[in-house]
């Protein structure tokens, strides 16, 4: 196949994952080479037929794993921003157009 | 005691007969890594107070005539497995600060037999290379040749065991982070069986892919530790309720001869074929085996792991834990927080990840390549309708020297071309160093994997105790 135009910078914004302009750059180089080497399976015969190894879901009971409370103070801690017992996060749906 | 010459089997002797403490023991290993690892840098963190209180309790109960396997023996463990209260940090900026607010299962297992716990060793971040120079905390040295990458990513722990810093280590191994650097560093490395030892409280990879194990000096060590830390656990979804096959007497070995045209140094080769004649001569047929699909394995695995690693690390948002870099909106936490936490290789997986998971070249990609995968798979079944063990080298070439695959990702990535087809089958392996090659004035060792049948870890240490011997 041939290789894809790559917008790097577009692949950055849906990882949400700040690149600077100098990677980017960089990147625009490496990825198609590494795109590249990895579209040889295409000439693989094997899988040809799509099959996949068997997949199975594994479920637990909807239910609480453990007392409620155990982990509260020690996941907590470990939060970069608290208020109270609970972890802080910015607004996520703003009405601002 | 001769650390250099001591071994899990032989330390676990001379405890029990009360030839010396585990306190000595760990007083002698703390010694030996403040003489040595400032020039090597396998650790990330030495746990000197805590590991003396770990073997003063080790002492108590050999006293109690109580000891189990590990009881007493000095370890360290790679910096993506979690132990409660302990800094983990993956080797990377992102969770500098983190602190591990559970045991991973191996670690509850280890400590259940009061084993010693030395530190915590570095890596390439994130399991991310093949080098330890994707570290955010500088590379490992490989104490054979310190010019010389100690392999990765459990580069920290092979370097910690060989240059007797550690009795044996744990690593974890996704495409061949525990095989590669115990070649390179003349150790036994085992890559278990999938779902054979919980994954559970191992900071996730490509979870497809990953595995706990051990790397050790002996392959009878190898088979000790392997032991202690295997086994199911409900916390893991992948875990596998009985995972070990009855014993037979392995008598064939397959060699895949078209897979090692794809590059191998020649005289690595020639110690290669050096060993597969010593097994002739001590009763093993050798066979030409055809497996024409596993030279496709590098370029499925550069597809499914940054596929699953990209789909991992999205958790790293700067929200619950870790680095966060503050900004006005909750978008730009996430992506400056990313962007300054994670280093330029894991950058890339994420970025080639997210492009082969996404609309339109998914079916190309990732789709392609799990099929190509199931291929690989159903070849490994085949093969081993007609042979016991299948061997090649577990790296291409011996140690290289620092710098010199770090412009080029996929020359490091070439690094792994024996070693990942094991994982994406999710078949056991082990590295048994097999010999020597020579550069300048270096002697570097070389590893011999060998490859078994789904639960079949027995028939890899039965091998590799012959390869030892040879």
């Amino acid at each position: 196949m041939t290789n894809p135009d790559v917008d790097v910078a577009a692949l950055a914004k849906l990882a949400r994952l700040d690149v600077s302009d100098d990677e980017i750059s960089k990147l625009k180089q490496e990825i198609p080479h590494i795109l590249e080497f990895v579209a040889t399976l295409q000439k693989a015969s094997a899988g040809s037929d799509g099959g996949e190894t068997s997949l199975r879901n594994v479920m637990r009971a909807d239910e609480n794993p453990h007392e409620s409370g155990k982990y509260t103070k020690v996941l907590l801690e470990a939060a970069p921003a608290r208020d109270g017992n609970r972890v802080l996060v910015k607004q996520v749906v703003s009405r601002k157009k | 005691m001769d650390l250099t010459k001591l071994t899990i089997a032989s330390a676990r002797k001379a405890l029990d007969a009360k030839e010396y403490s585990a306190l000595d023991l760990t007083k002698a290993y703390i010694d030996q890594i403040s003489q040595k690892d400032a020039a090597l840098h396998a650790y990330l963190e030495v746990w000197e107070k805590s590991a003396k209180d770990e073997a003063k309790r080790a002492d108590a109960r050999i006293a109690a005539g109580e000891a189990l396997s590990l009881t007493g023996i000095p370890l360290a463990i790679k910096d993506n497995i979690l132990i409660e209260g302990r800094a983990a940090s993956s080797a990377s900026k992102i969770l500098e600060n983190y602190r591990a607010p559970y045991d991973a299962t191996v670690i509850e297992r280890m400590k259940q037999e009061d084993a010693v716990f030395l530190g915590r060793t570095n890596m390439d971040e994130f399991a991310m290379g093949s080098s330890t120079e994707n570290s955010a905390y500088g590379p490992t040295r490989n104490p054979i040749d310190t010019a010389r990458i100690p392999g990765g990513s459990s580069g920290g722990s092979a370097a910690a065991v060989a240059a007797h810093m550690a009795l044996a280590a744990l690593g974890s191994d996704t495409g061949g982070s525990i095989r590669q650097p115990a070649a390179h560093t003349g150790l036994v490395g085992l890559k278990p069986t999938y779902g054979a030892v919980s994954r559970y409280g191992l900071m996730a990879m490509g979870s497809s892919l990953d595995q706990i194990g051990p790397l050790t000096k002996t392959v009878d060590d190898s088979k000790l530790l392997f032991e202690a830390i295997r086994g199911y656990d409900a916390s893991d979804s992948t875990s596998l309720k009985e995972s070990a096959k009855d014993f037979k007497k392995p008598r064939v070995i397959g060699v895949p001869r078209a897979f090692l045209e794809s590059g191998v140094d020649a005289d690595l080769l020639t110690v290669f074929e050096k060993t597969l004649g010593a097994l002739r001569e001590k009763g093993y047929e050798i066979r030409d085996i055809d497996m024409p699909t596993l030279p496709y394995g590098l370029a499925v695995y550069y597809v499914v792991m940054p596929a699953e690693a990209s789909t991992n690390l999205a958790r790293f948002d700067g929200i619950r834990y870790g680095l966060s870099e503050p900004a006005p909106t909750i978008g730009e936490v996430y992506a400056k927080t990313r962007g300054k936490g994670f280093g330029p290789e894991v950058r890339r997986r994420i970025l080639v990840g997210t492009f082969v998971l996404s609309a339109g070249y998914a079916d190309a990609y990732y789709r392609k390549a799990r099929a190509v995968r199931a291929g690989i798979t159903r070849e490994f079944a085949d093969a081993f309708q007609s042979v016991d063990a299948i061997a090649v080298p577990t790296t291409p070439a011996p140690a290289f020297k620092f710098g010199e695959k770090t412009s080029d990702p996929l020359a490091m990535y070439a690094e792994d071309i024996f070693s990942v087809p094991v994982n994406l089958a999710g078949v056991p392996a082990i590295s048994v160093p097999c010999g020597h090659v020579a550069r300048e004035s270096s002697q570097l060792p070389i590893g011999f994997q060998i490859i078994a049948e789904h639960g079949r870890e027995e028939t890899l240490f039965a091998i590799g105790k012959d390869v030892e011997a040879a």
